[in-house]
């Protein structure tokens, strides 16, 4: 609020070269309640050419009543890159994560895909835009097949309409052929046995089913995969093959990828950059080796972690 | 054992009961018309023995789900104690109707009741029946318990054919004769009810088929699967168009009243299929279904009927039909657009309030100039087909057959398709849908305009059906009807939705003498329905594993160990091209 530069629109703002924001803000943690009068700060933004950004947010602000979940967020996502948003629980990461793909409209600030603002677009409709996700509980379609998931998630992409798949018209069919196989791709790039494509999604064992809803996710095409919390609820191993994948799916599609993650190995393992938030506002934005020096960082959340490693 | 005899005691109460409920609200008396076996054995009588053959059976299961079975004597025990409980109520029952007669409160609390309860015998004789016949047949039901599945099959088989055959002699006989196998028919039938041999032939020859087929069933299955696809295909190809073929030469030789009852199965199988939509696939609960089923009836009684009152454009039904079903389209978006934001319960409440608001309008003074109000729309004429009028229910049989089939095959192609898939994600989870891509809004509208177009097709079909379409008829019944025999036949599954239509709109239609009793049955089976087989007859895959999570007869949950086995526990990581 109190930074002019904020004001100014995204383009005419000269990019500061200073990736980490150092200054203590307030000494206390903000309760989340606490009105604006109390917030004093934006981070400056990363050192990211802005051609180069797949995804720019400005600004966003998402207010629940008086609760404050996300604050003048400012974050950009660079192509072919994997940036992790973390934070303590409650620190608003998922709010903006529902923002990115319309789930929530944003109180104020923009959000903007490859030149396109998807605020106040549907969900479906920032689908088709390039943006795929995964949930942080899986939330896959549990009594359709494994092969059926994958396949809804390539909806987008079809174009069979309903007299088209009423008639079983000719290209119907081969859209259809070329959507399984498409799937079968899919399945076999994140790993997924394909003796169980005709399972049920809900009878596969819980790390399969992060791999089915990643493969569900990318089936759309996206240019921009959101992973909320891909590695809660595994085991190390489990955690370290997730984290691979990950970097296999950037090096292989054409991907930039947003992590939430919990899990600091991951995140410090996998992301070029990462953002903090903390009670909905940035408060720290650069590399893992950045973030992992910067007392903001280790006084509001990372403390532990960074001193143990 | 003493859990064994307290759980037999109660369960034999608990058939007890049944059957005093029964024989209170008249149907034992009025099953007593039908003939078992000629001049010896009602149904009526029979339906006490049932009762305690099904209390023996149910009496001699393991205590809890997934416990051993009863060691076969305590099974026997806890059988015969269970029937003989039955056995001792029905008696009790007979008791005290004949010494207080109770009939001014209790209507069907004849002397015939009595003597139907105790077998047309004397009291001494026909209570001995009911008690000691009673705990034998208790017995015997637990015996069919500890006889092997394939043997209990048969067995169960061969007194279902036996109850149905006498159920249904009228038609099964009208059939007999008409195809022509009078010599089976004479044979098999008396005037009233079954004769000795036939029974017994009967019981025997279904009792062997139902073993045969229980025990060839695996090895059957097993020969499908190692047939080729293209083998298996033409498998199934040449049995679904026998089954056709028998049902197009059906109406030949069933006589009009079977005709027109398939004629009204088949209405309500294309319903069926309509309202599968809305419910079974995208997973909208429609409550109001029948609201489509009068436009479609309107619109053609309208469009077609020279009596049609204000507006009479006399059109033929094959030109008005088209007409009708884009009406019942539009009026399908009209009705989806307002409650697409609703959810469960109230999408539910909210299109039941649509089902009715569509009679009363139609019956109302503000629509009495334009479709005749209480009196509705007469001399809807019957459809022309080659300069035929198909007024003969035998004859309109082919344009309903004609329309299932079509109905089915879209409902199969939809379901199989982009959208199918659409309205599937939407029902497990609508807002992981449209995360997902789905344009929800869009995708419901399409399936409410999608199954109003199916209730109007058999809209349109019952009013030429009828010849008349009045306000009355089109009620609620008609809606639960619907819904009713899609949860029966297995919400989503195409074949139950024909399978529950069958059921539950044909077997009342041929057993109209209990048609008193149609509600009460209607309620037992559906809560029978919901306790043993909650999935319906002929389920979709998902359906039953979800209805069945954690039980042992379902299929085997996924197996982490199966899948270490032979995979490897690492999975593999391919490289894409």
């Amino acid at each position: 609020m109190s930074e002019p530069t904020n004001d100014a629109p995204m383009e005419d703002q000269p990019m500061k070269d200073q990736p980490v924001n150092a200054e203590p803000v307030n000494a206390e943690p903000m309760p989340p309640t606490a009105s604006e009068a109390t917030s004093s700060t934006a981070t400056p933004r990363a050192p990211a050419p802005e051609t180069d950004a797949v995804l720019r947010a400005t600004r966003v602000t998402m207010r629940f009543g008086g609760l404050v979940a996300n604050r003048d967020v400012d974050f950009d996502i660079p192509r072919r890159s994997i940036v992790s948003l973390i934070g303590p629980n409650g620190a608003g990461k998922t709010t903006f994560f529902n923002q990115l793909t319309g789930m929530l409209t944003p109180t104020s600030g923009d959000i903007v895909l490859d030149g396109v603002s998807i605020v106040g677009r549907s969900p479906h409709k920032i689908v088709e835009l390039g943006i795929g996700r995964t949930f942080q509980n899986i939330r896959l379609f549990g009594e359709m097949s494994v092969l059926g998931n994958v396949m809804v998630g390539r909806h987008a992409r079809m174009k069979a309409s309903w007299v088209g798949s009423l008639l079983q018209l000719p290209p119907v069919r081969k859209e259809e052929q070329a959507t399984t196989e498409r799937a079968r791709e899919l399945l076999h790039l994140v790993g997924l046995n394909p003796a169980y494509e005709g399972e049920w999604a809900r009878n596969l064992p819980y790390g399969d089913q992060r791999r089915l809803e990643i493969a569900r996710a990318l089936a759309s095409d996206p240019k921009l995969l959101l992973l909320d919390e891909p590695t809660a609820g595994m085991n190390p191993g489990e955690t370290a093959e997730m984290t691979r994948l990950i970097g296999r799916l950037r090096d292989q599609l054409d991907l930039s990828v947003l992590l939430i993650e919990h899990d600091m190995k991951v995140v410090m393992g996998v992301s070029e950059r990462i953002t903090v938030l903390d009670y909905g506002e940035k408060i720290a934005e650069g590399s893992p080796e950045e973030i992992r020096a910067n007392p903001r960082v280790i006084e509001a959340y990372l403390g532990k972690q960074a001193t143990a490693s | 054992m003493g859990a064994y005899a307290r759980r037999a005691t109660s369960t034999g109460a608990i058939f007890g009961l049944a059957i005093t409920h029964l024989s209170l609200v008249g149907l034992v008396v009025a099953l007593n018309d039908r003939e078992l076996v000629a001049g010896v054995v009602s149904v009526g009588s029979t339906i006490a023995v049932i009762a305690a053959l099904a209390a023996g059976f149910v009496a001699s299961r393991p205590l809890r789900k997934g416990l051993a079975p009863p060691a076969p004597a305590v099974a026997l025990g806890s059988g015969a104690i269970a029937g003989l409980v039955t056995g001792i109520i029905i008696t009790a029952l007979a008791w005290l109707v004949e010494a207080f007669t109770p009939r001014d409160v209790l209507i069907n609390a004849s002397p015939q009741l009595v003597a139907v309860l105790h077998w047309g015998q004397d009291v001494m004789v026909g209570n001995a029946i009911n008690v000691i016949g009673g705990a034998l047949m208790g017995v015997v039901g637990a015996s069919l318990r500890i006889i092997p599945g394939d043997l209990r099959r048969g067995a169960v088989t061969g007194i279902g054919a036996l109850l149905g055959l006498a159920l249904m002699q009228t038609f099964v006989s009208q059939i007999l004769t008409g195809l022509p196998l009078t010599f089976v028919d004479d044979f098999l039938y008396e005037r009233e009810g079954l004769t000795w041999p036939g029974a017994i032939t009967t019981l025997v020859l279904f009792g062997i088929i139902g073993w045969a087929w229980a025990s060839q069933r695996k090895a059957f299955s097993e020969r499908l699967g190692a047939m080729g696809a293209n083998q298996r295909r033409t498998a199934r190809f040449s049995g679904l168009g026998l089954l056709l073929l028998v049902l197009a030469t059906l109406p030949l030789f069933v006589g009009p009243f079977l005709s027109q009852t398939m004629d009204l199965v088949g209405i309500y199988i294309i319903m069926g299929l309509g309202l599968n939509i809305v419910v079974g696939f995208a997973g909208l609960l429609d409550l109001g279904y029948v609201a489509f089923y009068a436009v479609g009836a309107y619109a053609t009684a309208v469009l077609t009927s020279p009596a049609s009152p204000a507006f009479a454009p006399h059109l033929d039904f094959w030109i008005a039909l088209p007409l009708v079903l884009a009406i019942t389209a539009a009026i399908g978006l009209t009705i989806g657009a307002p409650v697409l934001r609703l959810r469960g319960d109230y999408l539910a409440i909210v299109t039941l309030g649509f089902g009715e608001i569509a009679r009363i309008v139609l019956n109302s003074n503000w629509m009495t100039p334009y479709v005749g109000g209480a009196q509705g729309i007469l001399a809807v004429p019957a459809p022309q087909f080659l300069g035929k009028d198909l007024r003969d229910p035998a004859l309109l049989y082919y344009p309903i057959f004609v329309a299932c089939i079509i109905a089915a095959i879209a409902a199969i192609s939809l379901a199989n398709s982009r959208v199918g898939r659409a309205w599937t994600a939407m029902r497990e989870d609508e807002s992981v849908a449209e995360a997902t891509g789905v344009n929800t809004i869009k995708y419901k509208l399409l399936a409410f305009s999608m199954g109003a177009t199916f209730g109007g097709l058999a809209g349109a079909f019952y009013a030429v059906r009828i010849g008349t379409v009045f306000p009355q008829e089109l009620n609620i019944i008609v809606s639960i009807n619907a819904l009713a025999l899609i949860i029966l036949g297995g919400i989503g599954s195409i074949p139950g939705v024909i399978v529950g239509a069958v059921v539950l709109v044909g077997l009342p239609e041929l057993l109209r003498e209990f048609s008193e009793y149609r509600l009460l049955l209607y309620g037992i089976v559906l809560v029978a329905m919901m306790l043993l087989r909650p999935e319906g007859f002929l389920p979709n895959r998902s359906r039953r594993a979800e209805l069945h999570e954690g039980e042992g007869d379902s299929e085997p949950d996924w197996d982490e160990k199966r899948w270490e086995r032979e995979t490897g526990t690492q999975t593999p990581e391919p490289e894409i091209t």
